[in-house]
């Protein structure tokens, strides 16, 4: 029971930062219709920032805004780089954008900075656990968790109660008829691809405050995460991501808690396995869109 | 206050509309009929700017919009009710109303949000209610309102009977009566040819993506071969037009 209870706490901490990711992917498919094979390069270039910041003996403190505002950064720079010029493309056309953005910023990190891995500094407190009872808690689960839910409420209020949400998701279920009502394309654009930084920082701040290293194919495993989170919730619903990202998270602690010794390493594989099951019984995942399928 | 000349749009190599001219004066309600597949969404959408024409030119309040924004358009005061209504199914109807006035003021948006609560008593009750639980009927009254909030000085409706049941039809068609006793610009597709010309001031006849005929209401029925054309030409119009007779 208290096994339980503790990989539940676990899985709920890596979950969270996995929701994190998947909503951020989720916002931009939403107005878009584009799966961003780039979301994780926000990590990587938030990565190289931090390990630049710790060569200069500078705290965690610093590196924390850093991080998330280089990260939303980051996306507007890509969105106006790269998307902006695709616009109104295919879906195929935008998803081969994506993973053109990939390439390019792994190769700029690659051929200017280094190949090889570069580490840095993690805060002391992460390592830091608490107990309750017979349970040991990391200070880091608990930070995580609780940043997230606060998080995921101030994303929810901003998209409930301001005009901006209101924007986003009028545009997210019928992109024309919100320009029909006066809704500015580039600023509902731009706006959601701000929004999906500021998440991918703060995300990006636990995956690096965890990893304590970065190299050039940093962003792909947070960006795998995210896109497989934002599948399973079922691509286009915001709510859907997040339940997706917590499932992840609580499928792969779970899984490597139970697995016998042996196979624990093959812990991903089983994951990709139970996906591929949950999509041959609900293809939509797990949150059904009404409006991605009548698009 | 609307002027098109020689508009021609194409859907790759096949002209939707050809050649087309039509004008809307200020406080006029023009209709715009024809059987199916005559071009009429087209022109609707090609002036409202969803639509880039290949040939001609849109011209609103003396000033050259051809290919501008539909963004920018109703900006500068054109309204488009878009053809299948497109309202925002999974936001609640005051939500609608909402981001049909986004480009006025909050305080604006306010005072629109209580007038269409007045004016729509059916929107009113079901404030809160996301709009994809609405009826046809009040969901065309949704998005006629939500085209309302950014208080256009024309509005275009593309098809707003389609598909409603002939009492609703009536109500639309009430709507449409009061809008224009208030001095609203109007300009409306319908294959409902008969109701149309009964409220409108003037119609353009469409056919095969080019304009055929036009005049008032009087001077189109009696060319008999042509009324003959629009009314019974259309396939899916038929069902409405048919309700449409039953009423009477």
């Amino acid at each position: 029971m208290t096994e339980l209870i503790q990989n539940l706490i676990d899985g709920l901490g890596r979950g969270s930062i996995y929701a994190l990711l998947a909503l951020g992917v989720a916002v931009i498919f939403g107005v878009m219709h584009l799966l961003n094979f780039a979301h994780g390069e926000m990590i990587t270039v938030g990565g190289y920032t931090v390990y630049w910041m710790m060569q200069r003996d500078m705290s965690w403190w610093l590196a924390v805004p850093a991080i998330i505002i280089v990260s939303v950064l980051t996306s507007l720079a890509i969105e106006r780089i790269a998307f902006s010029r695709v616009r109104g493309g295919s879906d195929f056309t935008l998803l081969l954008t994506s993973f053109g953005v990939h390439f390019v910023v792994f190769s700029i990190f690659l051929l200017y900075v280094s190949a090889s891995v570069k580490t840095f500094d993690r805060p002391t407190w992460v390592a830091n656990t608490y107990s309750v009872g017979s349970l040991n808690i990391e200070v880091f689960d608990t930070v995580v968790i609780v940043v997230t839910v606060l998080t995921l409420i101030a994303t929810s209020l901003l998209l409930q109660r301001t005009m901006f949400g209101l924007a986003l998701r009028a545009a997210a279920e019928d992109f024309e008829a919100a320009r029909l009502m006066g809704v500015r394309s580039d600023s509902v654009i731009r706006g959601a691809f701000a929004l999906s930084g500021l998440l991918a920082g703060i995300a990006g701040v636990f995956w690096l405050m965890r990893a304590g290293s970065t190299v050039p194919s940093a962003g792909i495993d947070p960006m795998l995460k995210g896109v497989l989170a934002a599948l399973i919730g079922g691509l286009g619903s915001l709510r859907g991501a997040v339940i997706g990202g917590f499932a992840l998270g609580l499928a792969e602690v779970l899984l490597r808690s139970r697995l016998p010794d042996s196979i624990a390493n093959l812990t991903e594989g089983f994951v990709f396995l139970l996906i591929a099951l949950l999509f041959i019984f609900r293809p939509q995942g797990l949150v059904t869109v009404a409006h991605a399928e009548r698009v | 206050m609307l002027s098109v000349a020689g508009l021609t749009t194409r859907y790759g190599a096949i002209s939707a509309l050809r050649d087309a001219d039509l004008h809307v004066g200020s406080g006029e309600v023009v209709g715009l009929i024809g059987p199916n597949g005559a071009g009429k969404t087209t022109l609707l959408n090609t002036v409202a700017g969803l639509l880039t024409p290949s040939a001609g030119s849109v011209s609103f309040d003396g000033e050259d919009v051809t290919g501008t924004s539909p963004e920018r358009l109703l900006r500068s005061g054109l309204a488009l009710v878009p053809e299948h209504r497109r309202i925002f199914v999974d936001l609640s109807v005051e939500e609608n109303l909402r981001i049909g006035g986004v480009t006025v003021s909050p305080r604006v948006r306010g005072d629109l949000l209580d007038e269409m609560a007045e004016r729509f008593p059916v929107l009113g009750e079901k404030w809160a209610t996301a709009a994809g639980f609405l009826s046809g009927g009040e969901a065309q009254q949704l998005a006629i309102a939500r085209a309302l909030m950014s208080k256009p000085r024309l509005v275009m409706m593309d098809e707003p009977s389609l598909g409603l049941a002939p009492v609703l039809v009536d109500v639309v068609f009430e709507l449409i009566e009061s809008l224009r006793a208030q001095g609203r610009t109007m300009l409306i597709v319908e294959q409902n040819a008969t109701r149309m010309l009964e409220v409108a001031d003037r119609a353009y006849v469409l056919r095969s993506g080019e304009v055929v005929a036009t005049g008032t209401g009087e001077e189109l029925r009696a060319q008999d071969d042509l009324f003959e054309t629009f009314v019974s030409g259309g396939g899916g119009g038929r069902s409405d037009d048919q309700g449409a007779e039953d009423d009477r």
